[in-house]
């Protein structure tokens, strides 16, 4: 517990020729053992291995990959190192982490814990520890901090309206255990449960509906949806067709779904074709339907097919309230209107494409890559930042399941400190002096 | 009294007290000098000792042989333990004391100390010898020379006190006030400041309707608050409660205006904790009633502390307002509220171990620094008593009690990295070691430690190794006793059947299951001693939590173990920006640790330092 093993993405993230993971402690050797088929025991120190790379869970191959191994101490930290020489695409490196993550014992290393490591175990010169103050400093919770407010305000306020509800809560728990003598109200913290509930609720929503890697690794969904005759098959098939990016085509499990996987420029990308939307009171196709809505409200995004000629998007009205992001509207059978009719379309913001001859599918494929890259933010240091975020969250939300009033109040506090620590890692330090401001703001205390 | 003395302290307060004592128990020929014998260990304010916090702190003081914990428990006469229902790590001892009692007794305690002259005089100011501090300079023109000098000046020190508008000089009512310090520290360059703190009315206890009051009664078992005592034996006290009304919110808001408080004559920041009656009016408008408690200063007097009314208004306004509230409608005020202003130093400048960076050999303890209590000032006085002896004696050791070995350690640290912003109060909210840090096991924490720095005495050293003999070997026994959860069910104890066994130890920590019970299944547990077993449940009880805090724990001292020169320039440190070499330049943190706590202080400038302190 103490010394956990840590891990860390050593080169810049991002679309990049090689990458390099670094893990280090006393339990790094756990990589070869889980991910890889090298045997552990005649692992040479200093030697690099060319290996296969597989997920723990379902042993399918992450990555091909170079791999060495720095015994103890003849390394950076002067604890066990592997060395992961990775192909540089974000999906590869996200997966690792994530890989990584899920190993006992292991997390994410801090800013600068390498080093810290290192220099503990006496591995570092002057010169070096020096030069590497400012390549930390690019790293350190304030600018973290900065570069998510730059990118996403409402997530920022997000954790900010957190920071502020565990303040409150720990304020009221530990109102309650350091002024016993004073007129706090007896049910104070039972009416903290339930901000905690809440608290709890919202942090898992969060990290179930914003998971980035899991999306990086399992491909990004994009649902077709229109009538049955708007040519949502052919579209398919016209993707499925540019062979640079076919990975495979599974048949779906239902008999009119249809799962295409491809690779669009870097990013994992699942084509899942539904049933044809329209009002019927045939039962399997009614089926079909419901499982086209349950898709499309699961969708990253949504790409509403229609028939240019004959519909218009009023026909997508009774599912508009399914989708969770704005869709791409895409008006097919574009070779049969005339120029005006499709500027026209346009102008209601669709994009005329004819799927049959493939006319218009690139700039959909353009527009949908546009899309992902936005929405996973293209920038490296955010994914990174947000892969830490995560763990610092899953970390919060376990100490706040683990609260409730069954036990010592003070060992009720104690999940909420430990859950304020971790959210404090991202919204910056939550101090003594922040509780006590709302605990003499919220109660009057003192002789 | 001799011409010459390893270590001086100035000032009979609480901080004096325990600093004398100390730097005596440490071998040092030590004098106490106060302005007059009478008003050793007198208590200024509150006449209560302990609490949450700070009844943690004195049993630290306790554990490193103080003398606070073994007077209080003379003194004491209504014992009670604060959130007595809660968890044992939340558990505050806090007494009530009989003022007399407790200055007597503690008076004999000093007097009985080898080492340690008791000399009546007023101090006018410093010797010094360089920049050093070598003695002290009396009214009378006489010079003491010493070692190491602690200057522990509570309020005295420009002491200002006001009623209403009315001010007069002083450090506490009927007293005199000390100017001659000040203008030396400034001349130093040390950074002083004014904070501000105030006390009740007090009244005449004939006189108030006690019939009509609701009670206050004591714990039925006095726990003591020295680790050597077994009993109290002072008799007991109830206190009472009344309460402010609407009436006496009405007077008190229709006078505002005559408040020293909201005129703007006091600048000095108060404490939060202790707001006047008017604070708490402005502040919370809604509530239309302010508990009371009125607490009994001693056994044979009828003078009687009103809690929770100090104020800063006028006498006649205080005449006024008091008489509006239950039972005290006839009291008679034998002495009036007042306010009072002193100056400090911003704790910034000293050392762990309480030594102005800026002035050598002269220490600082109590509310000089920044704090505000009479137990925060006791383990301030300990901390640099001890210290001004080791450095009188020429040891190169310090004592260092750490945040992970007490909260004397939590406040120090919070003080010298953090520096105050109001005067400085202990809470077990302050320690993020709190499990760790409990009332019940201080000796557990110190008094080892305590016994290798030459702080405590044989007699408790060998009372702190039975007692921990008798744990230790206990709670091995207890961890090798074995139950399946199938047997504890024919106890009625219902854990989950997952057919892993149960220790002792595991099922102590069962919330439902009693000592009774335990013994039923292990009978051979008849011989453990009550209070041994008690420790080891709590233990039990804390188990899994206390080991991730003892994980912490040893990663925090890691960072503690680097040490800092004192004489680094940080401007020299490459990869430090201007912000951070202004933030270290003026704490001078003396280990990693300390830096990192400095607020704004980022991990990349700790690095840059890591990399100086190998050099």
């Amino acid at each position: 517990m103490t010394n956990k093993t840590i891990y860390a993405l050593s080169t810049v993230n991002g679309k990049s020729g090689v990458a390099i993971i670094r893990v280090s402690g006393a339990e790094a050797l756990a990589v070869v053992k889980k991910m890889t088929e090298l045997d552990v025991f005649s692992l040479k120190s200093r030697y690099a291995y060319f290996t296969d790379l597989k997920d723990i869970v379902s042993r399918g191959t992450l990555d091909k990959c170079l791999l060495l191994y720095f015994k103890a101490p003849n390394s950076f930290t002067g604890e066990d190192i592997v060395e992961l020489h990775l192909h540089g695409s974000k999906a590869v490196i996200s997966s690792v982490i994530k890989n990584l993550s899920s190993l006992e014992n292991f997390r994410m290393a801090e800013a600068g814990e390498f080093s810290k490591r290192a220099f503990y175990n006496n591995k570092m010169d002057l010169t070096e520890a020096e030069g590497l103050a400012d390549l930390i400093d690019a790293e350190t919770s304030e600018q973290q901090k900065f570069a998510i407010r730059q990118m996403e305000g409402s997530l920022s306020n997000l954790y900010e309206t957190w920071r502020e509800a565990l303040i409150k809560i720990l304020a009221h728990l530990e109102a309650y255990i350091d002024f016993p003598d004073e007129e706090i109200p007896d049910d104070v913290v039972e009416k903290l449960l339930n901000n905690v509930f809440k608290l709890q609720n919202e942090i898992k929503q969060h990290l179930e509906s914003d998971n980035i890697g899991e999306r990086l690794r399992e491909g990004f969904r994009v649902v077709i949806v229109g009538a049955p005759n708007a040519g949502k098959s052919s579209l398919l098939n016209n993707i499925a067709k540019r062979e640079v990016a076919i990975v495979s085509n599974i048949a779906g499990t239902t008999r009119d779904a249809i799962d295409i996987h491809l690779d669009l420029k870097g990013y994992p990308v699942v084509f899942t074709d539904t049933a044809g939307l329209r009002e019927t009171i045939e039962e399997i196709e009614q089926k079909g339907i419901e499982i086209a809505k349950s898709k499309v409200s699961s969708a990253d995004l949504v790409i509403c097919l229609f028939d240019g000629e004959k519909e218009n998007i009023s026909i997508f009205d009774s599912i508009k309230e399914l989708f969770k992001n704005k869709p791409i509207v895409v008006a097919n059978k574009c070779d049969k209107l005339i120029s005006e009719q499709c500027s026209q379309l346009e102008n209601q913001g669709c994009l005329p494409i004819c799927a049959k001859t493939g006319e218009g599918v690139e700039v959909l494929l353009n527009k949908i890559y546009e899309e992902i890259e936005q929405r996973f933010t293209s920038n490296s240091s955010v994914l990174i930042t947000r892969a830490r975020y995560r763990e610092y969250l899953s970390d919060v939300l376990e100490n706040l399941e683990l609260f409730n009033l069954d036990k010592e109040i003070e060992l009720s506090a104690e999940d909420i400190r430990l859950a304020a620590r971790s959210l404090g890692k991202i919204t910056g330090r939550i101090e003594v002096d922040d509780i006590l401001d709302k605990i003499f703001g919220d109660f009057c205390i003192g002789k | 009294m001799k011409n010459e003395y390893d270590v001086i302290v100035i000032g009979g307060g609480h901080a004096g007290c325990e600093a004398c004592a100390a730097a005596a128990r440490m071998g040092a020929q030590t004098a106490l000098i106060t302005h007059k014998i009478d008003t050793i260990g007198a208590m200024s304010c509150n006449p209560a000792i302990g609490g949450l916090g700070k009844g943690h702190l004195v049993r630290e003081i306790d554990a490193l042989d103080g003398l606070m914990g073994r007077v209080i428990d003379k003194a004491g006469i209504q014992f009670r333990i604060l959130n007595a229902s809660k968890g044992p790590a939340v558990r505050g001892p806090r007494a009530q004391a009989d003022r007399k009692l407790y200055k007597k007794h503690m008076l004999e305690m000093l007097q009985a100390q080898e080492n340690l002259d008791i000399i009546e005089a007023a101090v006018e100011g410093l010797l010094f010898n360089g920049e050093e501090v070598s003695g002290v300079i009396l009214a009378d023109g006489k010079e003491l020379k010493a070692k190491s000098v602690v200057l522990t000046s509570g309020t005295f020190l420009n002491g200002v006190m006001f009623v209403g508008h009315k001010t007069s000089i002083g450090g506490r009512i009927d007293d005199v006030t000390c100017v001659g310090i000040t203008p030396y520290l400034k001349s130093k360059g040390v950074e002083v400041g004014r904070l501000k703190t105030g006390t009740p009315a007090r009244l005449n206890g004939k006189t108030i309707n006690w019939e009509i009051l609701e009670t206050q009664s004591g714990d039925e078992k006095l726990i003591p608050f020295s680790y050597l005592n077994k009993e109290i034996t002072t008799p007991q006290i109830n206190c009472y409660i009344t309460h402010t009304n609407e009436e006496t919110h009405q007077i008190i808001r229709d006078n505002f205006d005559k408040c020293a408080l909201f005129s703007g004559l006091i600048k000095g920041i108060g404490p939060r904790y202790c707001p006047s009656i008017e604070d708490k009016l402005v502040k919370f408008a809604d509530k239309t009633s302010h508990q009371i408690f009125l607490e009994p200063e001693g056994l044979d007097t009828d003078v009687i502390y009103p809690n929770g009314i100090s104020t800063s208004l006028p006498a006649d306004v205080q005449e006024k307002f008091i008489h509006t509230m239950k039972g005290l409608e006839n009291v008679e005020i034998l002495q009036y509220a007042y306010a009072i202003e002193y100056d400090f130093v911003n704790p910034q400048e000293l050392n762990s171990t309480l030594e102005i960076k800026k002035v050598p050999h002269l220490f600082l303890a109590g509310q000089i620094n920044g704090t505000t209590g009479y137990e925060e000032a006791a383990a301030q006085g300990l901390v640099a008593g001890a210290n001004a002896a080791l450095k009188a004696l020429n040891s190169d050791k310090i004592l260092y009690v750490d945040r992970s070995m007490g909260y004397i350690g939590v406040m120090i640290d919070d003080l010298i990295t953090k520096g105050v912003d109001e005067p400085y109060r202990m809470f077990t909210s302050r320690s993020e070691y709190r499990l760790f840090l409990r009332a019940d096991n201080a000796d557990a924490r110190l008094t080892e430690y305590g016994y290798h720095m030459g702080l405590v005495s044989e007699e408790r050293y060998s009372v702190f190794k039975q007692k921990y003999d008798a744990i230790n070997h206990y709670h091995e026994l207890v961890e090798s006793l074995f139950v399946s959860p199938q047997e504890l069910e024919t106890f009625g104890v219902k854990t989950k059947k997952d057919g892993v066994k149960r220790t002792a130890f595991n099922v102590m920590s069962y919330d439902n299951v009693s000592r009774e019970t335990v013994l039923q299944i292990w009978p051979e547990l008849f011989e453990i001693p009550e209070d041994v077993y008690e420790a080891i449940e709590i233990e039990a009880i804390y188990a899994g939590y206390i080991k991730r805090q003892l994980a912490d724990i040893e990663l925090f001292k890691k960072d503690e173990k680097l040490r800092i020169k004192e004489d680094v320039d940080y401007k020299k440190i490459g990869g430090l920006s201007n912000e951070m070499v202004a933030k270290l330049s003026k704490v001078k943190p003396s280990t990693i640790g300390e830096a990192s706590r400095i607020p704004g202080v980022t991990p990349a400038a700790i690095m840059a330092i890591l990399s100086f302190v190998k050099k």
